[in-house]
């Protein structure tokens, strides 16, 4: 009796406990939901044409919208990744190339600190080497914050992508007399293109959304601006300055904003999530 | 227990070591082999798992040096001319030493095509790369299998005929020696017979050195069978080489007796 | 060695040295814009709670204080969820609710810090005020954190978001750990006749402690650098009080409202100074973390 008393305590405490671990996962879950739901059904009102396409109103004039917001934050992220693929990509393919060693170990031990360095830290970095001395902000300062938070995930996920690709394949390569150079580049590096491009993609979905440093870099602006060399507005600090604005009419921009935002994060890491399929189908088979 | 290492050499060799021996780091893995391998005939390289025959191959077209930590010492003469001095270009010399390797490894973001005209292909328009690819596939004996799939990727290809198609882009570089490692380890009966059949008829044409831990196998595509064994250091030594008919009834060496009656796992 | 390996292999260090004076730039340049303010203050920046711009006074105790604070809320509440999410995830749930469900918590990750800071600051703020701070207040009035009248924005709500922000790395990396410990662990424990819930809080959980462990370190750096969300959230006073209901400051926080505003250089060079703690600490909590995870995933792999 005794005995199937305590099997039978036993059986509610596991029970119990797995409910608890369920509704963690579902309060996760449902946070995430809840906070999409919420931004789309504020945000969902502001976003029209004119949204996408004008340049922002002074306050008090209704309407306008984050359309060279929309326009900075592609040209400072194209900027960015020009800058970071390369040093990213030569890095990654040290690594996974020539990578052993303590040069090497100490080299991914960097990355590793940089990808936990906190993005206005970044950001000051940007400005004591690209704003101060030229005592002006600037798109490209931005693009350099950027380039540094892109380039840790670039690096790593880059490396593991070229390890991946199999040793017999870049040997197939080298016994038939091809130079180390042109097996990457026409053998490995191709094979390892899906894994490299989600890393990519990933970057960019990291960087999309981030405000801080662009607040003492881009600094924003009122204009049509495309020139990198001048102060450029984005669409993050945009729904920052709205946001913490006092007036109605551009907290309902800000959530307007926020839900470009959100899709834009969406559509990348679906499309990073897409390519990082096809990248194990390649490996598979 | 270590002799002196035989040094019976097969005459008329295209490729041979002297001396050769190669290193892991601190560990020798394959100690002091001379061997010459006779010109236009297969030589089998047999002996238990771990003797360094594959190792002993990767020497034979400086791929062994790629590892890390790795390095050889002692000659390797390719038509009287080491292939370890000082200013040799490993890739000169990797186009006319070919290598098929133990899993069939065709590039997978190229075609059929471009992977049997890899090496050195890129230059030629299309209608030359086809000849090229041609003459190249007929000798794999794969060309009627794929001559009218040439885009598509090799990775739907069935493993005996990828394996044909690594043994093509090889013989596409016209290479003079063609190394082979464990080419059928991988592949099912059907496929391995087809290989075994294709290894006598490129012997015609080239000098082959084959890796191979199955003995049946050496002794029914080999001219030449070479054995090697791993000493009490793990060091891998060459004990006995010679005509396959000699070596697999009268073998002159007790140790090969006992791997090839079976005595050794 | 060919003439185009050479080159080739010369454009792959100069990427890798590029890559690494960028690290190193960053750190040293961090630390030559805060000379000002090192030079004026010395060690003592740290301990003093006097935040001043117009007597040209700075301590950085305030800021110091919320971060902490804000970081405990946050992964006090992150690491539980986290880790029972993970749990179940690794452990109990079937395949076809685990995948959709950790790919929705990858995507709460994903989910841009200001994003966050717009919904603290319209829908977490109002509800702290109107519903879960008097409720608190209401329980555990009598002790000083939760005393005080509640302004909604304060160290609370700045840590509840960040609880949100960092329970997809908690999760995440909890899971992985945790998939990583052998099966023949789990079926050991399972052939004694333990439940599964025995079995995970018993014998998984404490085998990946120190991977865990781990993972919540982590979680704690990206709290600690946390910006923009916090900055929204957190009320924005430079000062010291007991009160979880009290606006506050964090380190993050000061840097990203007042840098565009600071005029004397030594103001900025406080600020930057700021900037090079926040950097120190994350590289000795990122180390701490990534060196726990290693330690787990390593010995296995």
């Amino acid at each position: 009796m005794i005995g199937t008393a305590r099997l039978h305590r036993r059986r509610v405490s596991a029970s119990l406990g797995t409910a608890v671990t369920l509704l963690c996962a579902l309060l996760c879950a449902g946070a995430l939901l809840v906070i999409l739901g919420y931004v789309v059904v504020q945000g969902i009102g502001s976003v029209n044409r004119a949204f996408l396409t004008q340049l922002p109103h002074p306050v008090g004039v209704p309407g306008g919208g984050v359309g060279n917001g929309i326009l900075g934050t592609v040209i400072i992220i194209a900027i960015a990744t020009a800058m970071a693929v390369p040093v990213g990509l030569l890095t990654a393919i040290y690594l996974a190339l020539f990578g052993r060693g303590t040069v090497p170990e100490t080299l991914r031990f960097l990355s590793d600190v940089l990808s936990g360095v906190p993005s206005i830290a970044i950001g000051l970095f940007a400005y004591t080497i690209l704003v101060a001395p030229l005592k002006h902000f600037s798109a490209f300062s931005a693009s350099f914050a950027f380039m540094m938070l892109m380039l840790p995930l670039l690096v790593r996920t880059s490396e593991q992508a070229i390890r991946s690709v199999p040793q017999t394949v870049r040997e197939g390569a080298l016994a038939l007399g091809m130079s180390n150079f042109r097996a990457t580049m026409r053998i490995v590096l191709p094979t390892a293109r899906p894994a490299i491009i989600t890393a990519l993609l990933l970057a960019i979905a990291r960087v999309t959304g981030e405000t801080a440093p662009l607040l003492f870099t881009a600094f924003g602006s009122q204009f049509w601006e495309t020139n990198p060399n001048r102060p450029m507005a984005v669409l993050a600090l945009q729904v920052f300055n709205y946001a913490i604005s006092p007036y109605a009419n551009w907290q309902a921009q800000a959530w307007g904003g926020a839900l470009l935002l959100i899709l834009a994060v969406l559509i990348l890491s679906l499309g990073a999530r897409y390519m990082l399929r096809q990248a194990s189908r390649r490996l598979e088979s | 227990m270590t002799a002196a290492p035989p040094t019976i050499a097969p005459a008329g060799g295209a490729l041979a070591t002297d001396d050769l021996s190669a290193y892991y780091g601190t560990l020798e893995a394959v100690g002091n082999v001379s061997i010459a391998f006779r010109r236009k005939s297969v030589t089998a390289l047999i002996g238990p798992s771990g003797c360094g025959k594959t190792t002993l191959l990767r020497c034979l077209n400086r791929l062994h040096e790629l590892t890390f930590d790795a390095c050889v010492s002692g000659r390797v003469l390719l038509e009287d001319c080491d292939i370890y001095e000082w200013g040799m270009d490993p890739m000169a010399i990797r186009r006319r030493i070919g290598m098929v390797f133990q899993r069939p490894n065709p590039f997978p973001t190229l075609s059929i095509l471009d992977n049997a005209v890899a090496c050195g292909g890129r230059r030629l328009n299309r209608r030359a790369k086809i000849e090229v690819a041609e003459r190249a596939l007929r000798a794999a004996a794969l060309w009627d299998e794929v001559k009218d799939k040439l885009t598509r990727s090799p990775l739907q290809l069935s493993g005996g005929q990828q394996q044909r198609l690594c043994i093509a882009r090889a013989v596409a570089a016209e290479p003079e020696v063609l190394l082979m490692d464990e080419p059928t380890a991988s592949l099912d009966p059907i496929a391995t017979a087809v290989i075994e059949e294709l290894m006598a008829r490129l012997a015609e044409r080239f000098t082959i050195v084959a890796v191979t831990h199955n003995m049946q196998q050496a002794a029914r595509v080999s001219d030449v069978t070479a054995f090697m064994l791993a000493d009490a250091d793990g060091t891998g030594r060459l004990i006995e080489v010679d005509d396959t008919a000699k070596l697999f009834t009268k073998p002159s060496d007790p140790r090969t007796e006992d791997y090839i009656t079976g005595r050794f796992g | 060695m060919s003439p185009i390996d050479r080159g080739f292999a010369a454009v792959v260090y100069g990427g890798s040295v590029l890559f690494a004076l960028l690290i190193v730039g960053l750190f040293v340049e961090l630390v030559l814009g805060s000379w000002p303010s090192l030079k004026a203050f010395g060690p003592s920046f740290i301990w003093h709670s006097a935040w001043d711009p117009v007597a040209n006074k700075f301590g950085a105790l305030p800021m110091i204080y919320g971060t902490v604070v804000t970081s405990l809320i946050a992964i006090v509440l992150a690491a539980f969820v986290g880790i029972m999410a993970a749990v179940f995830l690794a452990d109990f749930a079937p395949r076809w609710i685990a995948t959709p469900l950790s790919f929705l918590i990858e995507l709460l990750a994903a989910v841009p810090s200001v994003v966050y800071g717009l919904w603290g600051l319209f829908v977490l703020a109002p509800l702290v005020r109107t519903a879960i701070g008097p409720a608190l207040q209401h329980v555990l009035g009598w002790t000083p954190l939760f005393s005080g009248p509640i302004y909604g924005v304060g160290l609370l709500t700045g840590g509840i978001i960040l609880a949100l922000m960092i329970v997809p790395t908690v999760t995440a990396i909890s899971r992985e750990v945790i998939a990583a410990i052998p099966r023949d662990l789990r079926e050991a424990s399972m052939a004694l006749g333990s439940t599964h819930w025995e079995t995970a809080t018993r014998v998984v959980l404490p085998a990946a402690r120190i991977g865990i462990f781990g993972a919540c370190v982590l979680g704690l750096g990206r709290a600690l650098g946390e910006t923009i969300a916090v900055t929204m959230v957190i009320g924005n006073r430079p000062e010291i009080s007991a009160s979880l209901f009290a606006p506050s400051y964090t380190l993050a926080s000061v840097i990203a409202n007042e840098f565009t505003e600071a005029t004397t250089s030594l103001y900025i060079s406080a600020l930057i100074e700021l900037g090079l703690i926040l950097f120190l600490v994350s590289i000795v909590v990122n180390a701490l973390a990534r060196l726990m995870i290693w330690r787990v995933r390593g010995s296995r792999a």
